[in-house]
């Protein structure tokens, strides 16, 4: 896989470094108080949730190389242990994101094992095994759904230091702290001396054991490092947007929608992920907003959702195909075009 | 931050003044719907909020409305997706004036449970849901109606008693449930083991991984233990192809009995001649020979204005099983109507009008619905209302009616309920509901 | 074991091989796009559901049986024909992973178009062979199967002698083995491709109409890709005479599994069960039973 490298840490503009600021801002203190409930509890909370997803998937697929189809199980993972912990441990919440998330990382290796051997889609579709074997195991067995009756539960509703996390705002809050920690954990990480390791288990296998890079172990590394997040992202999904768990939810579909994230976005880039997420998430709903506008009464609903569904296929395709290296790149032309436009100005 | 709050309904309130959206209108209750009318369940979603949107635009055309008042809806496609459907809910939760939520998934309706209940608004899973949510105590504003998974078990079995001779003849006899591999096949097991174990009869459980394509190596089991009877509790394609399998594996059709996941024609068509002779549960006949139908037909289709794209369909399963949902939505806007007056109703109002919502066999005779379904008896603390259940066996072209109305054992299965429901008033820290409470209903402003 | 459990073991590994062979019969589809193109097209089982679809819905309005067959075969092609083009041609020498997730896209586009067309009803398919068992030996058979199984040897052998002897066939194997040195040698890349794309277009149809007279023909018919996907795995994901194999082996472990494991641990465990049979071999083989050994990065 020949991808476009991410020139490494160079110094951070003044401009991308406000740019970065400024929407800081606007989400912890703008939309709070501006956005309407609707945006947040259907776009933005899925949209943060999923864009973590997508951040942990990147982790593994753009930047080790390993490609995994199992993303929703290990949400499932986080999602189910962070109940159980709640439920039987009742950890304070930081304990909880740990402890699920470890719990992630701990099943995301155990899975990640064939990877040792296993390349391309021989590895792909074997992480399959993961998507299936989890979700059947969190239905079979009533423990890890507290034997709830009909196997879904109401998630409870998290807490910490006399704050609880019930009200829209402080969902999207707790969702939003969360995902921006993660994110600059993650920067960090890939910026630093872990990039050298992870690059070259992507980009040359052989050549990175000669120069004595761990190949193995940077494997399992990236596996345990992408699940935890991934898990993490699953706690988000389950507790702060739909506040149900129940494994149906975790299907197939959603770790192909995870793995769309993270290559329309951009592979190997972090801001790839949120604006992955951005395209996913988003663009459905402004086509059925937009077509029910459109059509208004005109077809029926079926047929307008069966449209739907060929636009965003092909705008998929469409944008593979102008556009290999994701959004990103797409962002980083706009940018570069602005800048040399207001510096010839 | 709250300046903005109360900033927002006046932004609100001016554009839609200058937009001046729609002229002041007289009284409307609003449906928002679910539906789904693509993905694997289309069948279903098309054939239900079909009947249900016939039956409404019926009441508009036909009466005026409910003693005046409108009823008006507005569709968003789920595609039985949780996530879809809690878009659509918070979507469309502002639109003034909603009776009730009908979202026919029992994961959007688990999705919707806190949030119902902090808007005060009914939600209604009419023949499936969340079996503890028939407790009203602690479930005030979630309704599933007529039928609960629990009832149909307990339903299903007192069947085969009739067809066996009695509740004593199933003693020593053997039945296998062949189950969906998902929390909804699931949800029966402790029943079915309770009910064996009282009445005496061998029970084995095996399920079928979802989606259920393959069955080969479940009905070869089942081939082995030689039950008597199958309960198929099926979803989608596994229905079909169960029919098959048994068909390729030498069981009798007419020793199947299909849940009411496994009941419409869509489960059947497919498996061409191997469903001759399968026997399934329903809570409301098929066919077009009542009166409301033939005034759907009349009325609503050769005006031009059914919401069925194929007239074939009029009279399926899902579809009426629409006009009944539509019918029970209806009567319960009535019969708070008559409390609160004829007007656009609250929510909470309407949750009261659920809530004394008793169609007793004569009453569903004068609905022009008497055979369609039998009755409902809905209290405050029985959310699901007594519903009776019949069997319906296939000819190959359509159902016929087997079986008399069939009562459940409501009374074995409250206990179990009532425990499952405090658990869960518990573990949310809910206060339990007592009669007085139900009279306690927020109207306008 | 007395005799009555030995004859039981042995009619649940037949109706695994049974199922197997259904298995295959996807499987093949994915292995003649891959042989070419290098990639695993996610679309097969769109394109399944649609052959089937449009099949039915061409019955249904009263076309005779056979027409309905040639014109679907056609319709099909055609499909192939305009998914090369449009979709594969653009992505030549894109990673594969980016082709996987272009056939994701345009499993979208096929499954709404298909219904979209047809409608989302659910429709039954009879193809007129009877599903009812008899005996052979104290185990049940049924006409359906030994039809599927029919059908499926004749593929592989109508496939295989077709890339064996055939100068197309061999040209493609070039493909396959070189693509560089193949268009260095003068053949036309992209005829191979189109004609590779629709003879999948062909498979599809094949296994459409054996599933669907099983299933009913619905949208669930594109979920049978699931159940093809460990075959592939393990046949090697090049090899057609692989994916027969693979499906025999995962359609009988499965089964036996089904019945003699899944009692400990409460059932339903071959959704899953088919993949742990994969991973294990592939733990020893990583290229699969048949597959080349592979030299690319991913």
């Amino acid at each position: 896989m020949s991808l476009a490298v991410e020139a490494p840490a160079r110094p951070l503009l003044t401009g991308q470094r406000l740019a970065i600021l400024a929407l800081l801002a606007l989400a912890f203190l703008g939309v709070p108080a501006f956005a309407s409930p609707w945006t947040i509890e259907a776009i933005l909370l899925p949209f943060l949730a999923l864009s973590l997803a997508g951040l942990g998937l990147n982790l593994l697929t753009g930047y080790a190389g390993q490609v995994s189809l199992g993303s929703a199980a290990f949400m499932a993972v986080g999602a189910y242990a962070a109940f159980n912990i709640q439920l039987r441990l009742g950890l304070p919440l930081p304990l909880t994101f740990l402890f699920a998330s470890t719990t992630a990382a701990a099943v995301g290796v155990i899975f990640g094992l064939p990877s040792l051997r296993l390349k391309g889609f021989y590895l792909a579709v074997s992480t399959l095994a993961a998507q299936f074997f989890l979700q059947w195991l969190f239905n079979k067995f009533g423990w890890f759904s507290n034997y709830s009756a009909s196997g879904v539960i109401s998630a409870p509703v998290l807490g910490f230091a006399g704050i609880t996390f019930d009200s829209r705002e402080s969902r999207y809050l707790l969702a939003l702290t969360t995902v921006t920690l993660i994110t600059i954990f993650v920067h960090r990480l890939v910026n630093g001396p872990a990039r050298i390791n992870l690059i070259a288990v992507r980009d040359n296998e052989t050549a990175a054991k000669v120069i004595g890079v761990p190949v193995l172990r940077t494997k399992l590394a990236a596996f345990a490092l992408s699940s935890a997040i991934i898990g993490i992202a699953g706690v988000l999904w389950s507790f702060t947007y739909l506040r149900t768990i129940e494994p149906e939810g975790f299907n197939l579909d959603r770790s192909f929608q995870i793995l769309f994230i993270a290559i329309i976005g951009g592979l190997a880039t972090l801001r790839g992920a949120f604006l992955g997420a951005g395209l996913i998430v988003v663009f459905p709903l402004l086509l059925s907003r937009g077509s029910a506008w459109i059509f208004d009464g005109g077809l029926d609903a079926g047929s307008v959702q069966l449209t739907q569904r060929i636009v965003l296929g092909a705008t998929i395709v469409t944008f593979l195909i102008l556009e290999p290296n994701g959004l990103s790149s797409i962002l980083d032309r706009v940018t570069a075009r602005v800048r040399s436009l207001m510096g010839r100005t | 931050m709250s300046f903005f709050r109360r900033l927002a309904p006046a932004l609100l309130a001016a554009t839609i003044l200058t937009g001046a959206i729609a002229p002041a209108h007289a009284d409307e209750q609003f449906f928002p719907l679910q539906s789904y009318r693509v993905g694997p369940y289309a069948a279903g979603g098309t054939g239900f909020f079909g009947g249900f949107i016939d039956y409404l635009t019926l009441i508009n055309d036909r009466d005026g409305g409910v003693n005046g008042v409108r009823l008006t809806w507005a569709e968003g496609e789920t595609e039985y997706e949780v996530e879809k459907g809690v878009e659509v809910y918070q979507r469309l939760k502002s639109t003034p004036g909603i009776a009730a939520w009908n979202p026919l998934s029992v994961g959007i309706a688990y999705a919707m449970i806190d949030g119902v209940t902090e808007d005060k608004v009914p939600l209604l899973t009419v023949n499936h849901g969340r079996t503890d949510t028939t407790d009203g105590r602690v479930f005030p504003y979630v309704f599933p109606l007529l039928l609960n998974p629990w009832s149909e078990s307990s339903g299903i079995v007192n069947y085969i008693a009739a067809k066996e001779g009695g509740l004593e003849a199933l003693k020593g006899k053997k039945i296998v449930v062949l189950y969906h591999g998902s929390p909804y096949g699931k949800e029966t097991i402790p029943i079915y083991e309770l009910l064996a174990e009282k009445y005496g009869f061998q029970l084995i459980q095996i399920e079928v991984p979802h989606p259920g394509s393959e069955q080969q190596a479940q009905w070869l089991q089942i081939r082995r233990e030689r039950p008597d009877y199958v309960v198929l509790r099926g979803w989608g394609v596994m229905n079909p192809v169960a029919l098959t399998t048994a068909q390729r594996n030498g069981f009798p059709a007419d020793r199947i009995i299909g849940n009411v996941w496994s009941n419409s024609e869509e489960d059947v068509l497919p498996a061409g001649e191997a469903a001759i002779g399968y026997t399934a549960i329903t809570t409301q006949a098929s066919g077009q020979d009542y009166p409301v139908l033939k005034e759907v037909i009349a009325g609503v289709y050769d005006k031009g204005q059914g919401n069925l794209s194929d007239k074939a369909r009029i009279g399926s399963v899902y579809h009426n099983l629409g006009i009944v949902n539509g019918i029970l939505n209806v009567e319960a806007i009535r019969i708070a109507q008559a409390r609160f007056g004829n007007r656009t109703l609250t929510g909470d109002e309407v949750r009261w009008g659920f809530e004394h919502l008793r169609l007793s066999p004569e009453r569903v005779k004068e609905l022009g619905a008497e055979g369609l379904f039998h009755s409902i008896n809905v209290t405050w603390d029985n959310h699901e209302g007594e519903g009776y259940v019949t069997f319906q066996q296939w000819d190959g072209k359509k159902w016929n009616v087997v079986s008399d109305w069939i009562a459940p054992d409501w009374a074995l299965l409250r206990p179990i309920i009532e425990a499952s429901s405090e658990a869960y008033a518990k573990e949310k820290g809910l206060t339990i509901r007592t009669e007085a409470d139900v009279d306690t209903v927020i109207g306008p402003n | 074991m007395d005799w009555y459990e030995f004859l039981f073991v042995i009619e649940v590994a037949v109706g695994g091989l049974l199922s197997g062979v259904m298995y295959s019969l996807v499987a093949i589809g994915f292995v003649l796009i891959y042989k070419t193109s290098g990639v695993l097209n996610f679309a097969q089982g769109a394109m399944v559901l649609f052959a089937a679809l449009t099949f039915v819905s061409l019955v249904e309005r009263g076309v005779p049986f056979a027409l309905a067959l040639v014109i679907t075969l056609l319709i099909m092609g055609l499909l192939g024909l305009a998914i090369e083009r449009t979709v594969l041609r653009p992505l030549a020498n894109r990673s594969p992973m980016t082709l996987f997730m272009a056939t994701l896209g345009l499993a979208w586009v096929i499954e709404g178009g298909a219904q979209l067309i047809w409608g989302t009803q659910v429709h039954a398919l009879d193809l007129g062979i009877s599903n009812a068992p008899f005996e052979i030996g104290g185990i049940f058979i049924s006409n359906f199967d030994l039809v599927a199984a029919a059908l499926a040897l004749a593929l592989v052998v109508v496939l295989t002698s077709f890339f064996r002897f055939t100068r197309t066939g061999l040209s493609f194997r070039a493909v396959a083995d070189d693509t560089f040195a193949a268009i260095a040698i003068g053949l036309k890349l992209n005829r191979i491709q189109a004609a590779v794309w629709t003879a999948a277009g062909v498979v599809a149809l094949v296994a459409g109409l054996l599933w669907g007279a099983r299933l009913g023909v619905q949208f669930s018919l594109s979920l049978v890709v699931l159940k093809a996907l460990p075959v592939l795995v393990l046949g090697g994901f090049d090899s057609v005479p692989g994916a027969i194999v693979a499906g025999l082996i995962i359609g009988a472990s499965e089964k036996l599994a089904e019945v003699y494991l899944g009692p400990y641990v409460g059932g339903g465990i071959e959704g899953w069960f088919a993949y742990v049979v994969a991973l294990a071999v592939l733990l020893i083989r990583p290229q699969g039973l048949f597959g080349r050994k592979i030299t690319e990065r991913f």
